[in-house]
């Protein structure tokens, strides 16, 4: 054991500096090694990713998709929607200002309407009428104003280029600036997708 | 504990999605740290906020529910 020594008041003084500067130094080393320790440790947060086949053209039809899309946007999930076959019409410039919905053969609609009578003339009309008109008392945006709300939040929306071969759709026809995508390539993006829907 | 909003976002008579599309629009614009509340009618609601708050990282500090008016309190998340 070392024997005591006395230290001047000076010296004792200027010691008890030191220690603390450099305590003070390894500390706050210690603790910046440790941060960095635990972030690298930390995995990367992946964004969810979802992936949306829209294959139907009926106005009730083009709903789900779009408020599906923009849900998921809104979360900040990485969101595609495939527009193919007849659901190519949401995305149609001409077309998806008329996509109507048919009573005919539709035992789902709130009103029921015997097949009969959905057959005549101008009942298909009339059901899309009813449709757009309980849309607009609940508040919802039209399908174009989805379409917007979609584009906004980043939301793909990708068309078909099959379908636009066989139904005969040109590109100019499509929504401006929007990608004509084909099946690998969609799957390619489904394939880590974390929810995979066909609408 | 009464919780002071810096902001409130009314989303009454509008349904899924809007609520929390307008929830994301208005989230996006305040500062870190800031507590919006929101107002809504949709029973929705009562899903798809926590649904919200998990998926975005930001907190739901609160909700509460009064003769079919839902009410939330989300802060803002840093980053």
């Amino acid at each position: 054991m070392a024997a005591k020594v006395e230290l001047s008041p000076e010296v004792a003084a200027r010691i008890d500096e030191a220690v603390a500067a450099r305590f003070g130094e390894l500390i706050e080393a210690q603790m910046k090694t440790q941060a960095e320790a635990k972030a690298a440790a930390r995995p990367e947060k992946r964004r969810r990713r979802l992936a949306i086949v829209a294959s139907k053209g009926t106005l009730d039809m083009a709903y789900p998709p779009l408020i599906l899309a923009s849900a998921g946007a809104a979360m900040g999930w990485d969101v595609a929607v495939f527009f193919t076959f007849y659901g190519l019409d949401i995305i149609n410039a001409r077309r998806n200002k008329h996509l109507q919905v048919p009573p005919l053969g539709n035992p789902a609609m709130p009103v029921p309407v015997p097949n009969l009578i959905g057959a005549i003339p101008g009942m298909t009309a009339m059901a899309t009428k009813m449709m757009k008109s309980w849309m607009k008392q609940a508040n919802m945006p039209t399908v174009e104003e989805m379409i917007q709300i979609c584009r906004q939040s980043g939301v793909q929306l990708l068309a078909c280029s099959t379908t636009m071969g066989v139904m005969k759709v040109r590109p100019q026809d499509i929504l401006p600036g929007l990608d004509i995508s084909g099946a690998a390539a969609f799957l390619d993006f489904a394939a880590d997708a974390d929810v995979s829907l066909f609408i | 504990m009464p919780i002071s909003p810096d902001h409130v976002l009314d989303c009454r008579n509008t349904f899924c999605p809007m609520p929390v599309i307008r929830l994301r629009e208005a989230i996006d614009k305040i500062g870190a740290g800031q507590v919006i509340k929101i107002v809504a009618t949709d029973p929705a609601s009562l899903h798809d906020m926590p649904a919200f708050a998990r998926n975005t990282g930001h907190e739901l500090l609160d909700s509460a529910t009064t003769d079919g008016i839902f009410e939330y309190y989300f802060r803002k998340s840093e980053g």
